[in-house]
């Protein structure tokens, strides 16, 4: 994206008047480029490997089975993306999920209903999400360290809570959120992943808010005279990430049907890979909700079609991090190549 | 300014005094000279990783894969001892440095050649290292049956009444101090956080010092990681999993900027020695081991807000002077 805007510029300072004829030509070559199409790409590409290296991929039900492997992450990276936007990080996500699911699996041993569970994952997301807010809006503390802190702080509590042991016992009526279907091979975790894709796509990219976001990230400080109460849109932007997580931690909690502290350990590594992957810039002020929801399917891909060539988890978790990498660097190398060429 | 920041190593110092003392009285013996040495012996490793974190973030980076690092470079050399008893121990130590500092020169090349955020980079590498560690033993631990003798002992050996465990972290905080103190690399690396334009017009070239400061981030990790596999006795993938956050509390709370420039090796001793005794105290007094993690991060919490309201009172005082002027000063302190 960033490449098109020296052409734009180059090409607006000549013909104003010719924009028109000029801009005719441009669409397709640019929409080709951006990063949402390529990201699509090495999706369908992943997707017929996967049909090709395993007779079992193309089973509607294993597709269905391959979208637990990212939707719950993804609910957590929707969110996470609008802060990354903004400049912040969360690395607490998967610590609140821990405390969440403690929280939940200590109310149904106690013999509370789905209802309250729901309500108890919720508000103790949304707790951690503005203790986080309050620390780094209020404090005005970078966000890396306190969430860094937040999350030995909210997994420490599971620890403390739970030690080495499990909480079950979940009432039948809350396996539903993880285990259910909605329609045929559509799972409910699924209808949540689209619902929640399409509602974060309109708050980032259709409302006044979503445009604060991206000043922010851009210019904290040209926010900041513009009028837009950058600590305020920040403190909700936490808000939001922890109310995500302990949707997330339900989820999990139901699909796994158990509790234990290391619950979803790593996990916010994951989530920031997704986010990256799909074309958020690290530095801020830049990215799509759509490619979010292409990196998730391609990660999601990936785990799956790894998993059924009989894969560890742990050499997956290579993969991730070489994606990570690679895909960060590949657009500063090309970017590099393009600039020598050129001289 | 060099009063002021004395003045907090010498809180931190009271802090933890005030902490063995309280300890003591529930605990008899736990402040005697015999337990306070045992008690340093235990944080040598995290002492180590703690410097090594402290030069990195000084720069105004971050290394989270010092702990995946040392879990690699264990697992290697550890194998290496378990197959071939025959290679002497010093060739074994000289390769773990290597390895490590190899690993740290990946991250380091990654953040200078490409500009990635470290975050991301060692994000990954953290990882990617971890994940080396399970591909190079197939998951499979090599135990203290399969190491020789001379591998296990020599930490444990005592030498003018400390383990030599003890006199490795002493001799990395004594070159550390000499090597912030005394060497262009550590001037280059306090200005290249401290303000990276400036450091820039300056003649310093802060990628590269940033470079610099991750290979001996890495190197240090793989010293720790023969001292990790020898004291433990055990190399498995998972060894020091989340000892990255802890190496980062201990600077958080000796007093290191996150955003670089700033911190002293005292201070950052001093952090690490106040987790090495709260985890010591914790059982002796009586209180679930479990408890340790929510107590770090509390800790890390609080050494922020300490952090930051210094710094801010700071801040207003010396505003007309310009940013530059404390950070100069600091330089010279």
């Amino acid at each position: 994206m960033t490449q098109t805007i020296p052409d734009a510029q180059a090409h607006g300072s000549t013909a104003t008047r010719r924009a028109i004829p000029d801009r005719l030509g441009t669409p397709i070559a640019r929409i080709l480029r951006r990063w949402e199409v390529l990201l699509f790409g090495v999706a369908v590409v992943i997707f017929i490997a996967n049909a090709l290296a395993s007779p079992y991929f193309l089973n509607i039900w294993n597709l269905s089975d391959a979208t637990f492997n990212f939707t719950e992450k993804a609910l957590i990276a929707f969110a996470m993306a609008l802060l990354v936007i903004s400049g912040e990080i969360d690395l607490s996500v998967a610590a609140i999920i821990a405390l969440a699911s403690t929280a939940m699996g200590a109310a149904a041993q106690a013999g509370f209903g789905t209802a309250a569970l729901l309500a108890i994952g919720l508000s103790v997301g949304l707790g951690c999400g503005l203790v986080n807010g309050l620390l780094v809006s209020a404090m005005k503390l970078p966000s890396i360290v306190v969430t860094i802190g937040t999350m030995s702080l909210y997994r420490g509590i599971s620890y403390i809570v739970l030690g080495d042991k499990a909480y079950g016992n979940y009432p039948d009526s809350f396996a539903f959120f993880g285990q259910g279907y909605v329609l045929g091979p559509i799972s409910f975790e699924l209808m949540l992943f689209a619902g929640f894709a399409i509602l974060f796509a309109i708050l980032l990219h259709a409302t006044n808010f979503g445009r604060q976001v991206f000043v922010i990230g851009n210019n904290d400080f040209a926010a900041r005279f513009s009028g837009i109460p950058v600590e305020r849109v920040k403190f909700i932007l936490f808000l939001l990430t922890g109310l995500m997580s302990g949707i997330a931690a339900i989820c999990l909690t139901s699909r796994l049907g158990s509790t234990r502290p290391s619950i979803a350990q790593g996990w916010e590594l994951e989530v920031v890979t997704m986010v990256v992957l799909g074309g958020v810039s690290i530095l801020g002020g830049a990215g799509t909700i759509g490619g979010v929801v292409i990196a998730a399917f391609v990660m999601g891909l990936v785990t799956f079609g790894l998993g059924l060539l009989n894969v560890p988890g742990i050499v997956m978790s290579i993969f991730i991090g070489l994606l990570l990498i690679v895909t960060i660097a590949l657009p500063i190398v090309a970017g590099r190549i393009k600039a020598m060429s050129r001289q | 300014m060099a009063r002021f920041l004395k003045r907090r190593e010498t809180l931190l110092f009271l802090i933890i005094a005030l902490m063995v003392a309280g300890f003591a009285t529930r605990a008899a013996g736990f402040a005697s000279p015999d337990n306070l040495g045992r008690i340093f012996n235990d944080t040598a490793i995290l002492i180590i990783l703690a410097l090594a974190q402290m030069v990195v973030i000084l720069t105004k980076a971050i290394d989270l894969s010092v702990a995946a690092n040392l879990a690699f470079t264990g697992m290697a050399i550890a194998m290496v001892n378990a197959a071939f008893p025959a290679v002497p121990l010093p060739v074994l130590v000289l390769a773990a440095i290597a390895i490590g500092a190899a690993l740290g020169a990946i991250n380091g090349f990654l953040v200078w050649r490409l500009e990635i955020p470290p975050i991301v980079v060692t994000l990954g590498t953290l990882t990617i290292y971890r994940g080396m560690a399970f591909v190079l033993s197939g998951g499979a631990w090599v135990n203290a049956h399969q190491m020789t003798p001379t591998f296990l002992d020599v930490p444990r050996s005592v030498v003018l009444g400390l383990p030599v465990l003890s006199w490795c972290a002493i001799a990395v905080v004594v070159f550390i101090a000499a090597l912030l103190r005394y060497s262009p690399f550590g001037r280059a690396a306090y200005a290249a956080g401290g303000n990276p334009v400036a450091a820039v017009y300056a003649g310093i070239n802060v990628g590269r010092t940033r470079y610099l400061a991750f290979v001996l981030s890495g190197a240090l990790a793989g010293l720790s990681s023969y001292l990790w596999v020898s004291r433990y006795a055990v190399a498995y993938v998972d060894i020091a999993n989340g000892f990255e956050l802890d190496s980062v509390a201990a600077c958080v709370i000796g007093g290191v900027a996150i955003a670089g420039g700033v911190g002293t090796v005292v201070g950052t001793v001093l952090g690490a020695l106040f987790l090495g005794v709260i985890k010591n105290a914790l059982p002796v007094i009586g209180i679930s081991p479990f408890t340790q993690m929510a107590i770090s991060g509390s800790v890390i919490i609080l050494a922020v807000l300490f952090n930051a309201r210094r710094e801010r009172t700071r801040g207003r005082i010396i505003l007309r002077d310009r940013a530059a002027a404390p950070r100069s000063q600091e330089l010279a302190a």
